[in-house]
């Protein structure tokens, strides 16, 4: 039973507020794209054992999406974030490299 | 004349803490930069009262007033019948501005939960902090109670408003009726008489 | 025999009695006895029977650990099996029955098992079973179903009520004994709030049972003292009763908190469920002591040592008058010393270490009590109970040097840490030499949400087993977790302790060391599930290496008590038998509930009338007084039909439908979900969410629409109005508002967050009718007000204005085929409204009807219905739906999916109608049958029924239906299997049944 902070209304949000939205920073691919680019979009995740980017919205909340950057074996929380983000701002970085050093960002 | 009907036509329940519906409230959802004067302007010409709420907090008084419902989002509460006159203010001050003003008075119901067991009762179905260090008139919470989505405030020490949309009232009533049933007191956040 | 002592009796009233019975047979204990106290008392030695070998079982220990003292607690609707005597408060009138025995529990037929036992090893039911297989359904299956299963379960439904309360805490107490007292203490100091939980009724732990002193008076003053203290504290909050079920991420904790259990006469809620939040948790849970392990161990009468100690101080009774003691240990010592103290005959105490105990054992030797070192038991005899023990040396293979009558024996393998509550989140172990136990390894605990530890462990739960050693670890755990929990812990000393000095514990795994296999194949590691140490090795011979297979294979740990006394002895067995160290067997998984939890606590209020949300419209009572079948549609409850008296529910439906098709019907239509979207983007937006154009529909205009999900498959439909320019209103499904609301936002929040479009829900705020029919028009001109005619408003548009004294808004939809007109008013007013309608329109004849008229009349017509023509695989293409995707677009979400060369397939079923060649009813989800069989031998199928009906208005049965190339095979036959091994003929069709050019609609 997970705590997030909410980014957007700053509550401690327990995990019965919030919806899970799978993996964070997908780039979407439209009409025009390749087969392999739609393919990647829409189904292929990466499922990582570490460290994650993820999607939650607070649904019993706020109602906003935001985005966790978590630890998927120890449940460790670096940071939460705004969803109006191509990727993962510079501080939760750094959180995440001080807290597993040599890590980088794929 | 028509008279309009609120969802629990205004029931009530006496238990560990008094259960009553409150009747019609008027309540307009508006949805736009909250930091833009426009906005702030229609948000206070229509609830009656000067300041916009912070995050999480609310700003009411009586049947008038202002919650913080998202960093894009207020409810606006003023008296039933004063909604259309408050949304005409607000539509003429916000005229040109990208925002949004509907009436939602009827798609919602309040539910006043007060006594000194409120809190208690509150916690028995909320996963919220409601120690009276951590939750205090003035703020104003959106969470769910029990299955059911709902916000609330506290008009005072012993009291909260609970606000639900319409079609579940009856379950936020009776759920509330369940957590403030005899007997079922318990002394955590209102400590009991010693013994 | 068992019996009351003259003296001790810490926790119960002599001065009053309470009457209760056992399988029937009356008895009589004190207030402040537990079930097993009170059993004792009345010499009730032999409390159940083993569940495989129906063996005779008494008390083995004294509180949560029992494995054997299983009752059925209560009758009828409180009926509740799997109860253990020890946690079980007793009460007047308190009721139990014994287990798993038949006839009696006196006289047993399954005891028979028992001298089967050989027959009967680990791995039994995997080997025997097996062969021959046709034997399992008629002969294994029926014989396990029969003997399977602990207790009876309830038949009734449950009469009790119970809760859930959501707690925060900045630290959190597990355990009222000293440590946890003392940790409270030293944490709330320093101002954090400290919620402490103790799962008896008792504060203090073994501390007053097991004696010593604090700062020279003796601790069970101490710990009055330190109660009173706490109780003064205003961040301090005490919970007896309460049981620390598990700890999980992020500081979540379940506390099990038993109101009434004890006092079922009392109001309230029987259990309350607490969900809390802490931000650091001290786990100080004590030790469990570890039985021995020698032949006969589980005869009713031998006890551990600690218990039997426990049952004489606190309840002052006894199993038995004369005792042997065995032990590996000093504490044992203690045992021996109460017994004797309290007038009872200790005959000898057998202490495997060959150098035998320190301060305790002079103590013992001081009151006269023989103690013999190197020496063991061989053998217990007795059946229902303790007979006579053989004494022989420990270092041998069991041959008697002695037997003595006696008729009790307290045993002590030493004691281990409950390491539970610390274990069930992550935190990891280290094996103690010095104490032959798996004590917590402070330097691995388990991580929260800020990646540092978060449990702690204070006294014998960290394996400090010494009065002073447990203060001193205890009060250091108080602030260390206060400190974690972001608060300054003021410098305190250590309240100092005075007890005995004693000797090295020596690991006894096998008593004696080199048993033999006739001694082994009689000495239980596992009570509850029989398990014994043969059991174990045989295991490991059979090349059960790992410690989670053997477990398994031979259920040892398993049920209730979750091997809380068999863990570690198991395990040295098992490392023994494959002949590696203990830490590198490692440990089965410590999963929640520490004990058992009632299933009524989990559900807390969910149950009856709040078992989830029952959404209700402005109309609900309306029509539950009119006697409406329901239909659950997500949350709400729709009327399904308004059966008339004497009317069965088909027959509503027909009437319904041909009454809306020749006069006038009402739908309350309010559940449909009703979503502002407003903005100068709101045009683009909503062309990129529906499949068909939306920016071009003109003000006062309404259009139907389809929503994709972005793999193309079919998630919603309704009707779009747009308001003005700015402003759409989306009619959404009955159960898809919030869904698609959502939806909405995810879009808007999370890809497209620079457009300009602000949703709301406004489902709610409108009860909506659907006056429906060719008289439909006729009845509202009847209330008078706007206009309402085809030229003002036509099809598909859509007004505003006043019905009587309604305001209100009109679409003129239809889903029906008829002349329709969807009404919006206020919710507060929808009631009125409906029975506005009702009153004009009763020359008219008219008549509510419910979904399933609905459903009939849109299948009449060939309308799609989400959740019937499509399953979340099925693509508007699928439904000849092509005329609602706009070519024009560039994209819009499912575009890009719908191009995948799956979705172009030609192969892909489609959409058709269903005609049966005889105007029977087609069953629904009926396949079709194809040409030739698949690998497995089955037909081939070639579509399906996704929507079947009686046709009230042609008389006939009426099908939706996808199939293979359907739209190329008009009136071919195709065969569908019934379940009753008939086939139904029909016919493939066009889907609309009913008025294919729309003149009833648009009239």
């Amino acid at each position: 039973m997970l705590i997030l902070n909410c980014p957007y209304c700053g509550v401690d949000a327990d995990e019965t507020e919030l919806a899970a939205g799978g993996e964070a920073h997908l780039k979407r691919h439209g009409p025009g794209s390749s087969d392999d680019e739609f393919h990647g979009y829409l189904f292929a995740r990466k499922n990582p054992r570490g460290v994650h980017f993820e999607r939650w919205r607070h649904a019993h909340g706020c109602g906003k999406w935001f985005h966790a950057a978590r630890d998927t074996v120890t449940l460790e929380v670096f940071g939460t974030y705004p969803a109006q983000t191509e990727g993962p701002p510079k501080p939760i970085l750094a959180a995440i490299e001080a807290r597993r050093p040599g890590w980088t960002l794929d | 004349m028509l008279e309009p009907v609120s969802a629990l036509n205004g029931a009530s329940f006496d238990g560990l803490a008094r259960i009553e519906e409150t009747g019609l409230q008027g309540m307009i959802t508006l949805r736009g930069d909250l930091s833009a004067k426009a906005v702030k302007s229609a948000a206070t010409a229509a609830s009656g009262v000067r300041r916009v709420p912070d995050q999480r907090q609310a700003n009411v008084s009586g049947e008038k007033g202002l919650c913080w419902m998202s960093p894009d989002e207020l409810l606006v509460l003023c008296p039933y019948g004063a909604v259309a006159e408050a949304l005409e203010k607000m539509q003429a001050a916000l005229a040109g501005s990208h925002a949004l003003a509907v009436n939602v008075s009827d798609a919602r119901a309040v539910v006043r939960l007060s006594g000194p067991a409120a809190r208690e009762v509150l916690a028995k179905l909320c996963p919220v902090d409601l120690a009276p260090a951590a939750f205090t008139p003035g703020m104003f919470r959106r969470t769910r109670m029990a299955q059911a989505p709902v916000a609330f405030w506290m008009d005072d020490d012993e009291s909260f408003r609970i606000v639900c949309f319409r079609s579940v009232a009856q379950y936020v009533f009776d759920v509330l009726k369940v957590a403030a049933q005899p007997g079922s007191e318990v002394g955590f956040h209102a400590r009991p008489e010693p013994v | 025999m068992s019996t009351r002592l003259a003296n001790h009796g810490r926790l119960i009233d002599r001065s009053a009695t309470l009457g209760f019975t056992f399988n029937g047979k009356a008895m009589i204990g004190h207030p402040g006895d537990t079930l097993a106290s009170a059993l004792l008392a009345n010499d009730q030695l032999m409390i159940g029977r083993s569940f495989k070998y129906h063996r005779p079982r008494g008390l083995v220990a004294s509180g949560a650990e029992e494995p054997n003292a299983l009752v059925g607690l209560g009758s009828g609707a409180r009926f509740e099996p799997n109860q253990r005597a020890t946690t079980t408060e007793l009460f007047d009138g308190l009721e139990a029955i014994s287990q798993n025995h038949w006839p009696s529990l006196e006289f047993d037929i399954g005891a028979v098992n028992t001298y089967l036992s050989r027959f009967l090893p680990a791995g039994f039911y995997y080997k025997m079973f097996m062969y021959p297989r046709g034997f399992w359904k008629h002969v294994y299956e029926p014989f396990i179903r029969q003997s399977a299963g602990l207790g009876k379960v309830p038949t009734e439904r449950d009469s009790d009520t119970y809760e859930h309360f959501y707690a925060f805490t900045d630290v959190l107490v597990i355990g009222g004994g000293v440590a946890g007292l003392q940790a409270a203490k030293s944490a709330a100091q320093s101002g954090a709030r400290v919620l402490v939980l103790e799962q008896t009724a008792h504060w203090g732990g073994r501390a007053p049972v097991d004696g010593g002193s604090v700062g020279g008076a003796p601790v069970e003053e101490f710990v009055a003292a330190l109660l009173d203290e706490l109780g003064a504290m205003e961040n301090v909050t005490l919970r007896s009763r309460t049981m620390a079920a598990g700890v999980y991420d992020h500081g979540y904790v379940l506390g099990y908190e038993r109101l009434t259990d004890h006092a079922p006469t009392q109001p309230g809620p029987r259990h309350r469920l607490w969900r809390i939040r802490a931000a650091q948790v001290i786990s100080a849970t004590g030790a469990i002591e570890r039985p021995l392990s020698f032949a006969g161990n589980d005869v009713p009468g031998v006890m551990l040592a600690g218990a039997m100690r426990d049952y004489a101080v606190n309840f002052g009774v006894a199993p038995g008058k004369r005792i042997i003691v065995a032990t590996n240990n000093d504490d044992a010592y203690r045992t021996a010393i109460t017994l004797r103290q309290a007038g009872l005959d200790v005959l000898r105490i057998l202490d495997a270490r060959d150098t035998g105990g320190g301060a305790l054992m002079n103590e013992a030797r001081a009151l006269g009590i023989r103690i013999d070192c190197g020496r063991a038991i061989g053998k217990v005899s007795g059946g229902k109970r303790v007979h006579k023990v053989q004494i022989c040396a420990q270092n041998g293979q069991g041959g008697a040097l002695e037997a003595v009558e006696c008729d009790a024996v307290a045993m002590s393998g030493g004691w281990s840490p409950v390491v539970h509550l610390w274990s069930h989140c992550g935190g990891k172990l280290l094996w103690d030499e010095a104490q032959a136990h798996f004590r917590p390894d402070p330097q691995r605990p388990p991580t929260g949400a800020g990646g540092k530890g978060f449990v702690t462990t204070a006294g014998s739960a960290s394996g400090a087993l010494s009065l002073a050693g447990v203060l001193r670890d205890a009060n250091e755990a108080g602030k260390s977790a206060a400190q974690a929990a972001g608060f300054k812990p003021k410098r305190t000393r250590t309240p100092q302790a005075e007890d005995a000095t004693e000797a090295p514990l020596e690991p006894v795994w096998l008593m004696p060391r080199e048993a033999g296999v006739r001694l082994r194949a009689k000495t239980w590691l596992d009570y509850q599930n029989d398990v014994k140490v043969t059991d174990v090795q045989l295991a490991a011979r059979e090349g059960y290496e790992s410690v989670e297979h053997t477990k398994r294979y031979t259920t040892l740990g398993m049920a209730t008590d979750q091997g809380k006394l068999s863990n570690i002895n198991g395990l040295a067995t098992l490392s023994q038998a494959l002949g590696a160290a203990i830490p590198a067997v490692g440990t089965t998984t410590f999963r929640p509930p520490y004990t058992p939890i009632s299933m009524g606590a989990i559900a807390g209020e969910a149950r009856g009338a709040v078992f989830q949300p029952l959404r209700r419209t402005p109309m609900h009572g309306w029509h539950a007084e009119h006697g409406a079948e329901w239909e659950p549609v997500g949350q709400w409850r729709r009327p399904y039909a308004y059966p008339r008296t004497g009317e069965s529910v088909h027959d509503a439906v027909n009437r319904e439908v041909r009454n809306t098709r020749q006069a006038v019907g009402l739908l309350d239509a309010s559940t449909l979900g009703k979503l502002i979207v407003k903005g100068p983007d709101a045009g683009r937006f909503l062309d990129m969410l529906y499949t068909n154009m939306m920016s071009t529909l003109k003000p006062g205009r309404c259009r139907y629409g389809l929503m994709c999900s972005e793999n193309g498959f079919l998630i919603d439909d309704g009707v779009v109005a747009r308001l003005d320019e700015d402003t759409f209103l989306c009619h959404t499904t009955t159960g898809g508002a919030e869904r698609i609301h959502a939806h909405m936002e995810e879009w808007l929040q999370t890809e497209w967050w620079d457009w300009k479009v602000f949703v709301a829900n406004v489902t709610e705020q409108y009860a909506q009718v659907a006056v429906v029919g060719p008289k439909a028009r006729q009845l509202l001109e009847k209330l008078g007000g706007m206009d309402l005619g085809a030229e003002a408003l036509p099809f598909m548009g859509w007004s505003e204005g006043r019905i009587g004294e309604f305001d209100a808004r009109v679409f003129r939809i239809s889903f029906s085929g008829e002349l329709s007109f969807e009404i919006a008013v206020p919710a507060s007013q929808g009631l009125a409204f409906w029975s506005a309608l009702l009153a004009a329109g009763h020359a008219l004849g008219v008549m509510p009807y419910g979904t399933e008229a609905l459903h009939v009349m849109r299948a009449e017509k060939g309308f799609i219905m989400i959740g019937d023509e499509t399953d979340g695989t099925v693509i508007p293409q699928d439904l000849g739906l092509d005329w609602a995707i706009s070519k024009k677009k560039d994209d819009y979400l499912g575009k890009r999916a719908q191009a995948r060369s799956h979705m172009t397939d030609p192969e892909r079923w489609k959409l058709v109608g269903l005609e049966t060649t005889d105007g029977s009813v087609l069953p629904d989800g009926a396949y079709a049958i194809g040409p030739g069989v698949n690998a497995n031998g089955q037909s081939n199928t070639q579509g399906r029924v996704t929507s079947t009906y009686f046709s009230p208005t042609l008389n006939k049965g009426i099908a939706m239906g996808l199939v293979l190339h359907g739209p190329d095979r008009m009136g071919e036959v195709l065969e569908f299997p019934g379940t009753e091994g008939n086939t139904f003929h029909a016919r493939i069709v066009d889907p609309v049944f009913f008025d294919k050019d729309g003149e009833k609609q648009n009239a």
